[in-house]
């Protein structure tokens, strides 16, 4: 739901992004970096809180504020802490981005207001199918599954969280497949950097 | 690692909060916000914070590499054991009602429960690999040795 009580707050949380953002670039020590951008994270996380978007709140003050800042200060013990210093400002560079930017801001302005029930996602059938949670399942074709059709034609509102719901039971498939990627990436990282770096 | 006291104790008494939190959140993934991924991850960044306190030997000790790479791929094998577990009781591929024909909703709690785990299990091992992986030979004590 949508809190006036949170606008202040969060303007105030984006601002600090924003310096934090200008800093991270700044800071020619790359620890310092390192450190303003786990802050940045737990700012960002607070953001998500304010949107009761909870599990990206939980996944950003674990995984951007903590973990990450230790494999960022783990890397820079093995790459050093300076920075090489900077020539001056790329003019291509600037225009791009400053005209990514332009065209980011101006899609912003199409946009449908935050938590907008009339709001085509929110408006979609299949969007009101899975907050109602009586999305009907695929046709079966075997003969086995009919005598159950009363009862397991639908999945029905077994489980309160709606996210869970819909990562582990609509989209089953894709979230098993999503902690295979987690696993090979887990095993690359074996594969690629155990054993490899003499212990000096 | 550290030789500062109060971070050493404060740390004792943090770490099992940790993963007891870590624990709750894939638990309760159904009911309340959180799953696999996130409880996952807390899990890990409580061994991450032992290793970073008592230094990356004792959280080996805990967790040797042996125990870690195959839990990697365990948590795994849950989540497709647990779908081909539902396929072979003559239902569909990680349709949750197999698991207790009899009571849908109780079937479909416990699946996705074990799924979770499954993610979690792997979310968290992944994470402590990667730490110990990227710090591999950069720690004081261990280039001493």
């Amino acid at each position: 739901m949508f809190n006036e009580f949170f606008v202040p707050i969060d303007l105030c949380l984006l601002a600090l992004i924003v310096v934090l953002a200008v800093a991270v670039v700044q800071a020619r020590n790359l620890l310092a970096a390192s450190m303003l951008m786990s802050i940045y994270s737990l700012l960002m996380a607070a953001i998500w809180k304010n949107m009761d978007s909870l599990d990206v709140s939980f996944t950003e003050a674990a995984v951007g504020a903590g973990v990450s800042t230790v494999l960022l200060i783990g890397s820079l013990v093995q790459v050093g802490l300076e920075e090489k210093p900077r020539k001056g400002v790329h003019p291509a560079g600037l225009a791009a981005v400053v005209l990514a930017g332009g065209a980011l801001l101006y899609g912003t302005i199409d946009m449908p207001g935050f938590g907008d029930p009339a709001s085509p996602a929110n408006a979609n059938p299949v969007s009101i199918g899975y907050i109602r949670q009586d999305v009907e399942k695929v046709p079966d074709v075997g003969g086995h599954y009919k005598d159950f059709k009363q009862h397991h034609d639908y999945f029905h509102e077994h489980v309160p969280n709606m996210i869970t719901s819909v990562i582990v039971s609509y989209r089953g498939y894709d979230t098993m497949y999503e902690t295979t990627v987690i696993f090979i990436a887990g095993v690359s990282m074996i594969l690629m950097l155990r054993g490899r770096r003499k212990t000096t | 690692m550290s030789e500062n006291l109060i971070l050493r104790v404060a740390s004792k008494y943090m770490v099992p909060f940790m993963l007891v939190f870590g624990l709750y959140i894939i638990f309760h993934g159904d009911l309340s916000p959180g799953g696999g991924f996130q409880g996952g991850v807390a899990i890990a960044s409580g061994f991450i914070f032992y290793g970073m306190v008592y230094g990356k030997p004792a959280m080996q000790k805990i967790l040797p590499r042996g125990v870690t790479d195959a839990l990697i791929a365990i948590g795994v094998l849950m989540y497709a054991g647990t779908g081909f577990y539902c396929l072979l009781a003559g239902y569909r591929f990680l349709d949750y009602t197999a698991i207790s024909p009899s009571d849908p909703a109780g079937g479909e709690a416990w699946g996705m429960t074990l799924v979770e785990y499954g993610v979690g299990i792997t979310v968290s091992m992944v994470m402590v690999t990667c730490y110990n992986e990227i710090t591999e030979g950069t720690l004081p004590e261990e280039a001493s040795k």
